[in-house]
Parts: C-alpha cells; sequence; structure tokens
C-alpha cells in the first residue's frame, strides 16, 4: 500500500470510490430492508374523503379516488360530498393550492340525508341490496327490503336500480344530540370597516 | 383553620341576589298539566314504562334509565298521562324532544314511600342503584347522574368529599335559601355520601357572601365535616375552580376531580340524596329561583319537574311588558328559552326575567385591541384571545392544542371583553363543531371498514364462484373418460362375465352353503359314531312319541266318515314303518360301534 503514497491522486480517488462503494451498498440494503408497503400518500388521502363510497368523482368508492389523486390523474375537487372543507384538507395534505368544487360532480348537500325504503311498495329484487357499497340494506329475494340507517351514508347509489322507484333520499333532520351552537356571525353586528368609510361605500 | 387557595382570574359582577332572598322557600303548587322531557340529565334518555291515559300517583316510575349513565323519571304527583311526545324543552336550540305530558289531578295522590332500610345502607352497590333509581342528576346546572360520579371506579380512593355551596352565578340564590333552611336534610345527605366514598375528609365550601347560610351549615354540620368560607369571586363555584380553593390542586387537562380523589357534589343534589334514602322520595321537585326586574315576587319556589315555565313566572307576577327576554341559569352562563312552555326539569336552578335597562342587549362587538383583559380573566388559565382567532379560522388543530377543552364556558371573557366580543360564544361552537368533526370522522372509518369487508367478500365469491366452476369442470370430464374406457373394454366381454358372476351371486352362494352343510354332517356321520347314536336314538324315541300320539288320535276316532278313519290308519301304519326303519338304523350302528369297540 505504500505506493499509494507517491499516487496522492489515484490515493484519493480510490478512497471515493470506496465511499461510495459502501454508502450505495448501505443504501441499497436499507431500500430493500426498509421498504414501505403500498403508497402512503394513498392511505393519507383516504382518510381526509368522507367515506361515502358514492362514486360521484367518478372512481368506483373512495379508495380508487385516492390512488388517483396520488397518481396525478384526478383533481382534488371531485367529491361533492367532502366539501369545500374536505378540498381544503386535500389541498393542505397535497400542498396545492384549494379549488372551487368542480360542479360537474356534483354540489355539496347541506344537509346530510339517508336512503329510506317504502317498505310496502318494495318486491324484493334485491337489486338495491347489491348496489349499497357498505352492506346497508338488509332484505333477501322476494322478501321486503330495509336501510340499516346508522350505516347509511347517504350515497344515493340504491335510488337508481330500484325498478319500482320506492327508495327516498330524506334529509336528516336535526336533534338535540346533533345541534350546537353557530359560531357568532360576523356580520350581525361586528364594525369591521371605520365608520367613514361606509358613508363612502354608500356616497358611490 | 384551613388555608383557602386562590384560582387564576375571575370576575366580580354585581350579584343581585337580594331581590329573591326576601322570602322563604314557597311551594309553586301543582300546574294543570305536567310536561316531562325524557332527558333532562347528561346521558341516554329515559325508557318511557307508562301508557297515554294510565293514571299515575306520585313517585310513580314514568321512564326508567337507558343504561349506567342514565336516570329514570318519576311522576311529581298523580293525574294521567295525556301523551307521550315532543314537546319544547329548555334547551339553546328550542328544538323538541320526547317528553312525558301528565294532566294533573290536583289530589296529589301519592304512591307509599320505601325508605332504604338501615340494614342496606351499609352496602355502597344498594346505595348506588337508590340514588339513580331516584333519578338523581346533578342539581348544580350540569345534570350529571350523580351515581356514576359516586362510582370513581376500581383502584381510584377518594380522599375529599366536597359538598358545593358556593353558588357563585349572580341572581342565583336557591342553594342560598336551601342551605339557611334545610342544613339538616343537607348534612343528612352529605353524610350519606360520606358512607359511600368513605373519604379521609368532608369539606363544604360556601362563599362568604352568604352568611346566615354558613351559620346554618355550621350549626348542623357533625364534627367531621369543615365549612370552608372563601372570599366571593365568580366562577369559584366551577368544579375545577372549587377544588382548587379548597385544596390548592389542579385537576389535571381532560382529567376529571375523581383522578386527584376528590369528588363534588352540590347542596341541592345531597338534599335529594337524602330524600331518596330515607324517606324513599324520588327527585320531583327542586328549589327554582325566579327574579329579575319584570318579576313582581322575586322569590324562590319548590318547583315541581316538568311544571310549564310560563305559568311558573305567572305565580310569580311576571310583568310580560317589560320582561325583554325568559334566561334559564344565571346571566353569565344561562340561555335563553325561546318558548315559555318550556318545563322546570331537574337543572334549572334560576329563572330570570329582566328588563332591557337590566340586561341591555350587548352591542355590537367590536376589533379584538388585544389588550389581555381576558386573559387575566380566564379562570382556566387559557389564551381567550388566542382561541378566537383560531376559532375565527376554523383551525381546529391549534384550538385543540390551545387546551380548548379546559374551557369551562364561563363566561369571564365576554364578561371582561371592552370590545364585547362574545368570545365564549366561540368557544361553544368550536367545540361542538369539533366534536361533531370526531364523530363524522369515526363513522367515515367505519363505512370505508364496512366498504373494504364488502370487496373483501366480493372477490372472495367470485373466488368460490370460480373455484366451483372449475371443479365441475373437472367432474364432467373425468366422467367421460370413464364413460369411453367402459365402452371400450364391452368389446373384450370380460366385464359381462363378472356381471353375470354379480347377479347369480346370492342363488350361486346360497346352494354352496347348502352343499357345504350336507358335507359337513357326511364327515360328521363317519367320524364321530358316538354322536350319529345319540341322534339315531333320539330319532328313534320322537318317532316312538308321534306313533303314540297318532294311535290315541285313532282310538279316540270311533265311528264317522271311514275315511278319515281309514286316514288316520294309515298315519298310524306309516309312522310304525318309519319307527321300525328308525329301529333297525339304530341297531345297525350300535352293532357297527361294538365292531369297531
Amino acid at each position: 500500500m505504500a505506493w499509494l503514497a507517491d499516487y496522492p491522486l489515484a490515493a484519493a480517488v480510490l478512497a471515493l470510490v470506496a465511499l461510495g462503494g459502501v454508502f450505495g451498498a448501505l443504501l441499497g440494503f436499507a431500500a430493500e430492508r426498509f421498504r414501505t408497503e403500498g403508497n402512503p400518500v394513498v392511505d393519507q388521502i383516504n382518510a381526509i374523503l368522507p367515506q361515502t363510497q358514492c362514486g360521484q368523482c367518478g372512481y368506483p368508492g373512495c379508495r380508487p379516488y385516492a390512488e388517483a389523486i396520488a397518481a396525478g390523474e384526478a383533481e382534488i375537487n371531485q367529491c361533492p360530498p367532502g366539501g369545500e372543507a374536505g378540498i381544503q384538507a386535500l389541498a393542505d395534505l397535497l400542498d396545492v393550492e384549494p379549488k372551487p368544487l368542480d360542479a360537474e360532480h356534483g354540489e355539496e348537500a347541506p344537509v346530510k340525508s339517508v336512503a329510506y325504503i317504502r317498505e310496502d311498495e318494495c318486491i324484493g329484487c334485491t337489486k338495491c341490496i347489491q348496489a349499497c357499497p357498505v352492506d346497508a340494506i338488509l332484505g333477501a329475494a322476494k322478501q321486503m327490503h330495509t336501510v340499516i340507517t346508522g350505516e347509511c351514508t347517504g350515497c344515493d347509489l340504491c335510488v337508481e336500480p330500484c325498478p319500482v322507484d320506492c327508495i327516498d333520499m330524506i334529509p336528516q333532520a336535526e336533534t338535540l344530540k346533533t345541534w350546537h351552537w353557530p359560531l357568532p356571525d360576523p356580520a350581525a353586528g361586528r364594525v369591521e370597516v371605520i365608520a367613514t368609510d361606509r358613508l363612502q361605500d354608500r356616497a358611490a | 383553620m384551613r388555608r383557602v387557595h386562590a384560582f387564576h382570574g375571575g370576575v366580580h359582577p354585581p350579584e343581585n341576589k337580594a331581590q329573591s332572598l326576601a322570602a322563604p322557600i314557597q311551594p309553586a303548587g301543582i300546574p294543570p298539566q305536567l310536561v316531562l322531557p325524557l332527558a333532562q340529565h347528561i346521558g341516554a334518555p329515559a325508557q318511557p314504562v307508562v301508557r297515554v291515559g294510565q293514571a299515575v300517583r306520585g313517585g310513580e316510575l314514568l321512564a326508567e334509565a337507558d343504561g349506567f349513565v342514565s336516570v329514570p323519571v318519576h311522576a311529581p304527583t298523580s293525574g294521567t298521562v295525556s301523551a307521550i311526545e315532543e314537546r319544547p324543552v329548555p334547551h339553546p336550540s328550542g328544538l323538541p324532544a320526547p317528553c312525558i305530558v301528565i294532566d294533573t289531578d290536583g289530589a296529589d295522590a301519592w304512591a307509599p314511600l320505601a325508605p332504604l332500610p338501615e340494614a342496606e345502607r351499609a352496602d355502597p352497590t344498594k346505595l348506588r342503584e337508590r340514588i339513580q333509581g331516584a333519578g338523581i342528576a346533578g342539581m348544580g346546572g350540569a345534570g350529571f347522574p350523580t351515581a356514576v360520579k359516586l362510582s370513581p371506579g376500581p383502584g381510584k380512593t377518594i380522599e375529599t368529599l366536597i359538598i358545593n355551596g358556593t353558588e357563585c352565578e349572580p341572581y342565583i340564590t336557591a342553594d342560598d335559601t336551601l342551605m339557611r333552611e334545610r342544613a339538616g336534610d343537607i348534612v343528612a345527605g352529605t353524610r350519606i355520601l360520606a358512607d359511600l366514598l368513605a373519604p379521609r375528609e368532608i369539606l363544604i365550601g360556601i362563599e362568604d357572601n352568604k352568611p346566615e347560610a354558613i351559620a346554618a351549615v355550621r350549626a348542623a354540620a357533625d364534627s367531621d365535616m369543615e365549612v370552608v368560607v372563601f372570599p366571593t369571586k365568580y366562577p369559584s363555584g366551577g368544579e375545577k375552580q372549587l377544588i382548587e380553593i379548597l385544596l390548592g390542586k389542579q385537576v389535571p387537562s381532560g382529567g376529571i376531580p375523581a383522578d386527584i380523589g376528590v369528588v363534588c357534589q352540590n347542596v341541592g343534589t345531597a338534599v335529594a340524596v337524602h330524600e331518596a334514602v330515607a324517606l324513599g322520595r324520588p327527585l320531583v321537585s327542586r328549589v327554582t329561583t325566579v327574579t329579575g326586574e319584570a318579576v313582581a315576587h322575586p322569590g324562590n319556589y319548590e318547583v315541581l319537574l316538568g311544571t310549564p315555565m310560563g305559568w311558573l313566572l305567572e305565580r310569580a307576577g311576571v310583568d310580560s311588558e317589560r320582561a325583554r327576554r325568559l334566561v334559564m341559569g344565571g346571566p353569565m352562563m344561562g340561555f335563553s328559552i325561546p318558548e315559555p312552555a318550556c318545563p322546570v326539569v331537574k337543572t334549572t336552578n334560576c329563572l330570570l326575567v329582566p328588563t332591557e335597562a337590566e340586561l341591555p342587549t350587548p352591542p355590537p362587538a367590536q376589533a379584538c385591541i388585544r389588550c389581555g383583559l381576558c386573559a387575566e380573566a380566564c379562570p382556566a388559565t387559557l389564551l381567550p384571545q388566542q382561541l378566537y382567532w383560531f376559532a375565527q379560522g376554523k383551525e381546529y388543530d391549534k384550538l385543540e392544542g390551545h387546551n380548548l377543552f379546559d374551557c369551562i364556558e364561563c363566561g369571564a371573557c365576554s364578561y371582561v371583553c371592552p370590545s364585547h366580543i362574545p368570545l365564549v360564544q366561540y368557544y361553544r361552537a368550536s367545540k361542538a363543531d369539533i366534536l361533531a368533526r370526531r364523530r363524522e370522522s369515526e363513522k367515515a372509518d367505519h363505512a370505508r371498514e364496512r366498504f373494504e369487508a364488502r370487496q373483501a367478500r366480493m372477490e372472495r365469491l367470485a373466488a368460490e364462484r370460480e373455484a366451483k366452476r372449475a371443479e365441475r369442470k373437472r367432474a364432467a370430464e373425468a366422467k367421460a373418460k370413464a364413460k369411453a374406457e367402459a365402452a371400450a373394454s364391452e368389446g373384450a366381454g370380460g366385464t359381462d362375465d363378472a356381471q353375470a358372476a354379480a347377479t347369480a351371486d346370492p342363488i350361486q352362494a346360497a346352494i354352496e352353503r347348502a352343499k357345504a352343510r350336507k358335507a359337513a354332517l357326511a364327515a360328521g356321520t363317519a367320524g364321530e359314531p358316538a354322536d350319529r347314536l345319540a341322534t339315531l336314538s333320539a330319532n328313534v324315541d320322537t318317532i316312538a312319541k308321534r306313533l303314540a300320539a297318532a294311535r290315541e288320535k285313532l282310538d279316540a276316532y270311533d265311528g264317522g266318515e271311514a275315511s278319515v278313519a281309514e286316514a288316520l290308519k294309515r298315519g298310524v301304519e306309516k309312522t310304525e314303518e318309519k319307527l321300525a326303519r328308525a329301529e333297525a338304523e339304530l341297531r345297525e350302528a350300535r352293532e357297527g360301534a361294538s365292531e369297531e369297540a
């Protein structure tokens, strides 16, 4: 090895190559050993989505939509049930500009609905049962069906397949349990502008 | 003398307590109709056990508790259940809730009361059952089921029992008059609570603006109960604040007093416990302060639960012209009741009917000037103006990070705000928003699980169908193959013989069996003469018997038809021949045997 001292340039190059080799091997090992299963971003996006499984975004369920967003194939503003709050959360997560909800996919419902089957009209065809993405409809062939209200996400998917149109989407009424104090309305009395500004507004 | 501690912040609003203290507690009487909400407490609403049209007596059960965190509802007087329906209830939303409506008959007939026997009072389980069964929920204003508070859970020992006689909110004097007039009952109830919890010390905390109450409770208190008097400040009566005043200890954020070995009960609750245990009387009435400038006779009324507020106010002489609004609770923490038909419930400690001059409409809110008065006033040492910004921006994570949930909604911050910002309103709304979002996200998680479970099931079913199809295909192929093979081997004829053998088999086998038996018999004849001799002699004996029987028959038959007699005679002859043959055989055999020997 003593001859290396006579060739400082070769020594330096050799040392660097050796270092590169060692760290490369280390990184390669770590990449294999600590490999992440699946795409964690998809899970994070999926956690924000409302899990209505309604398909209004154009994908068959929330997870496929999450995958499409993660792959850059879908916009973040295609989920009406999630609404503006959902878009904001997605924008924060992905560090992009929030966009207004795409009207093409529907509008945000002000009140959540649940499906209701008019049971005396039900013919027991099981078509709605097959359509329900969360198994919230109970029944059997030629037997009356009914919706388990607590499990219904209000996705609407059962309404279309019903051959006798006996399914209604009923907006959920506010109860003592769901009611809460509203935020005080700043417009109702809070003065944000200086009095003279307001006079100018009026003059204009 | 105990050292009294101070808590951070607090305010000194005008007390306005004298108005309602002029007269002693007076019974409000029986209104024509009582409306009893099924949820007068925190927790699951009670479940009705009466039918419409059913006659009930005072103290009878109307609705039973639904689970552990729930309390039952009892009939406050006798009458008929006229409806079980949704009625407006005292709630800031003004939304209706299920109620049991009783048309009273004025007789006030009561079901017999059953006090808890002395022997059972030592059993904590029996005591708790009785306290829950009597429908007792915290009477201070929150309405938390008392029995739950009295079950601190395994591993938690209660060091201190605090009886809260603070009543720090302006205008309200219900607890004050209760302490003045029923100090004995309060002490008796405290004794029961102490027996249940076995605390090291029992403290009764009273603010120093109630000298008469202090004197009355001191006179009634047992030697092991300490009446602690401390300076008046709002909100000393908050559970966590009172604990800090009396013990100098803080309840940890997000915790409950039992975490530091303390249980706090209101004086009204102590009286209700005493009545439930010692008298067997369920919670059907409470002391309510009716006050405000629009009330002609302010004072404290013993009101049956379910009494419509409008009816009570009429009794107290409310001038509806001057009344600006109706507030349940005090001016700091109370809320407006939109509908005077709302009933008095277990938590109604005060009905305040102020005039416009007394409690003016708050002026429009101005911008926050960051003066910091709210932070100085906050008894929970929070940063109200910071929380205000976050609440406006709906920054829920930051709100939680700044301990929004430690806010007791006392309203001290709004009270001191020079810009008249309704701060506490922002916190109430934000808290509810956060809780609603938590619920929603739980529901979303649940929906996702169900969706994924369904997807998995669909895939499994598809796989099963596929597997079955493959199985059927394989079976069909195997069958076809077997058939082809059979057709091929038929030409050789091998299978035909086998089939014939199989069909003839039973007969063949029977024949073979018979042959084998004969062969065996022959072998026996040759091989074992002793046996043969025995058989033959038995044969001779049998035939001889048969001959005897035939002769007897012939002798017995006399006359009649000749052919019968002839037949009998022939039978005898034949039998004689048989006998002779058998005897000859036997003889031969004997001779053979002796020759051999």
